[in-house]
């Protein structure tokens, strides 16, 4: 989980999503929250000042010029502080004579009749800087009167509203990170601990199951159903082996049976009998095959094995040494020439017998293919990078689109299928290899064939406490 | 057979093996070869005849009815039966074979096998279970091994031999007059259980002749066709 690339990780694309997607809807509550809350005070306040121009207009009828300075008058001194209402009463030359603010505006009317100003000039008081909304009307071409209000409290209103916009967008950001977070965490164990039971059964052990926290969620349910799956494989698996261990009883002792009557006919008849040597032939098919079902058998047995616990640590430079010191005559009967460029000491977890195996079969058939005259070079080499045994021939070599298939069972080269073989050989390699995590690669040595041997290195209590 | 011919004593062997037929197929293969053998079909009564009788070598199948091999082997063992087991079985699995060493048996063979390789190892056997001869000379006609100074003679001339064919030598000589076969080298002198895919014992055994028989008369060291190799005292 830890080596995806943030970008990548679905978990974090989910959690930009999202905290956007909720950060967008606080902001459209909000906003709609503010604009009609806007439009209803700006109408609440457009009817109070209409309202009030109805009741001056009127209070002017009935008592002339002095009532309605009066009642002005009487206004303004009414007014609380807070209470916004703006009076002005001009003469007919817009030159103030009666009211709460200094002079006219000088702006235009808009559409609907409406002057709308700023009101900082025009206040005698400190007031700051806001706007107001007011209406005029002309009493008898003599005089002019203007009733608005100051928009200071809608001013407060926008400022209040801004705030808490920003201030919600604030917390669901940080709000919205923290459960992305959580949330991502979350699902990350649990999908860790899927990929970790993956990997285990990446590696063999068929039988690891996906542990669910009994919560029927969507992660048990995943995990239910990959443990069904793998049920089905290991049965699957299961079934392989059993057929293979039916073949091995129902195949290989009837044909071993076969090969013991023919040997026992076999001593019925004279050395020197043609009788006696054809036998021969018959016990040498009958030991090819026999050979055969064993290395088939084999391949099969170690590749679904679960050995991993009875490895031992093995000393591969001595192992080496050892089958050296095996192969050396025969690499000296095909004049052949065996260069030990390096061993290091290098020691693995493993089953001495089986790695032993695997190294002879490739020592095998370097020598096989590698022509006479031909030059075979070995080194063991404990780099800081890991530790990896070579082998590299001057042979014919393997063209490298075939790398991959000549691990496989009975595959074999066209060039090679005239040379006596199973073509089980390097399919058992690979299998043992892989039980002990050993990487095995082929490259071009130039010509031939150089194989490496990747080894695992078994941390040393010896070593590291001397590095320390 | 060359060894069908030698004089030998007579082995005494159980066979317990549940396989009709592969019981019948040893028991005759060691009565042609002159020993004597008797048939246990599953491992209790294996048990029953091991304790009533005195057998030199007991070849038991690892799965047996009623009485694994295995369980049998441990039950011999515990009993203070010390007669050299042989253990046969189809599962040639390094774990299956410690299995059956651990219990006590002292040599494992994996089916199907040659009759020559099953004879080779019971008188491997039975020559073990003799008590060990505290020389520290062996010989074998004029050849002559001194295991303390680590040295090789014949006819007196000293030869020269590397650590591994040394041992190669003492194990060859330690059995002078069986047929030890190929696996049994590998198994005994290399210690490694594995298949070779080519005779690389062939060419160790040659390279070891030419050392002690080429330049001599009489050859020691025969190879007996079908079945191994065999160092002997001229007839």
């Amino acid at each position: 989980m830890s080596q995806i690339n943030p970008f990548k990780s679905s978990l974090v694309r989910i959690t930009i999503a999202y905290v956007l997607l909720f950060g967008l809807s606080v902001s459209i509550i909000l906003g709609l929250i503010y604009w009609s809350t806007i439009v209803y005070t700006t109408n609440q306040t457009d009817e109070n000042i209409s309202a009030e121009i109805q009741a001056l207009s009127s209070v002017y009828a009935q008592k002339g010029y002095s009532g309605l300075a009066a009642t002005l008058s009487e206004r303004v001194r009414q007014q609380r502080p807070g209470d916004s209402t703006l009076y002005l009463l001009t003469d007919h030359n817009f030159e103030p004579l009666f009211g709460n603010i200094s002079g006219w505006p000088k702006v235009a009317y808009d559409k609907d009749g409406w002057l709308d100003f700023r009101l900082d000039d025009l206040l005698d008081e400190n007031g700051g800087e806001f706007s107001a909304r007011a209406r005029t009307f002309e009493v008898e071409n003599r005089f002019n009167l203007l009733v608005g209000e100051g928009m200071k409290d809608l001013r407060n209103l926008r400022e209040l509203v801004t705030q808490a916009l920003i201030w919600s967008l604030l917390v669901t950001v940080v709000l919205g990170l923290l459960m992305g977070y959580m949330m991502r965490s979350t699902l990350r164990s649990r999908l860790t601990a899927i990929n970790s039971i993956s990997r285990e059964i990446m590696k063999g052990d068929f039988r690891q199951r996906i542990t669910t926290k009994g919560s029927g969620d969507e992660f048990d349910e995943l995990g239910d159903n990959l443990n069904i799956m793998l049920e089905r494989i290991e049965n699957g698996v299961e079934g392989v082996r059993r057929v293979s261990d039916n073949i091995a009883h129902d195949l290989k002792t009837p044909l071993a049976r076969m090969k013991n009557k023919v040997e026992e006919l076999h001593r019925k008849f004279d050395i020197d009998s043609p009788e006696h040597k054809a036998l021969d032939n018959i016990v040498a098919e009958a030991d090819g095959l026999l050979a055969t079902f064993n290395a088939l058998l084999r391949i099969a047995r170690i590749e679904y094995s679960e050995k991993r616990k009875e490895f031992g640590s093995v000393e591969v430079d001595a192992l080496l040494e050892d089958l050296l010191e095996l192969y050396e005559p025969l690499t000296e009967e095909k004049n052949q020439r065996l260069n030990v460029l390096t061993i290091e000491p290098v020691t693995v977890l493993a089953d001495r017998d089986m790695l032993f195996q695997a190294l002879a079969n490739l020592i095998d058939n370097a020598i096989k293919y590698t022509p006479a005259d031909g030059q075979i070079e070995i080194s063991l080499i404990d780099a800081d990078a890991g530790a990896y045994l070579e082998i590299a021939d001057n042979g014919p070599g393997i063209p490298a689109e075939e790398y991959d298939n000549v691990v496989q069972r009975f595959y074999r080269i066209d060039e090679s299928r005239t040379t006596p073989g199973s073509g089980l050989g390097l399919a058992l390699v690979s299998a043992v290899l892989r039980v002990h995590q050993m990487q095995l690669t082929f490259e071009d040595n130039n010509p031939g064939l150089r194989v490496r041997v990747g080894l695992p290195k078994l941390v040393q209590k010896k070593g590291s406490a001397a590095k320390t | 057979m060359n060894s069908l011919k030698m004089k030998k004593n007579m082995i005494h062997v159980l066979v317990v093996e549940d396989d009709q037929e592969t019981a019948s197929y040893i028991v005759k293969g060691l009565k042609e070869c002159g020993h004597n053998a008797d048939h246990a079909a599953d491992g209790r009564e294996g048990l029953l005849m091991a304790d009533s009788t005195e057998y030199q070598v007991i070849i038991a199948d690892r799965m047996l009815p009623k009485v694994d091999g295995v369980t049998m082997t441990r039950t011999l063992r515990g009993s203070g039966n010390r007669t050299p087991i042989l253990m046969l079985s189809a599962l040639g699995d390094v774990d299956d074979r410690v299995a059956g060493l651990k219990a006590g048996a002292d040599d494992y063979l994996v089916k199907p096998f040659a009759f020559s390789e099953l004879q080779a190892r019971i008188e491997a056997l039975v020559r073990r279970a003799e008590p060990e001869s505290p020389d520290t000379v062996l010989t074998v006609s004029d050849l002559e091994m001194d295991l303390l100074k680590r040295e090789v003679r014949r006819n007196d001339q000293k030869i020269d031999l590397q650590p591994r064919e040394f041992r190669l030598l003492e194990y060859l000589m330690r059995h002078s007059g069986q047929v030890v076969t190929r696996t049994m080298l590998l198994e005994k002198v290399w210690d490694y259980h594995f298949d070779p895919q080519t005779n690389v014992i062939d060419v160790h055994i040659s390279r070891l002749r030419g050392k002690i028989d080429k330049e001599f008369d009489v050859s020691l060291l025969h190879t007996v066709r079908g079945a191994g190799y065999m160092l002997s005292e001229p007839d």
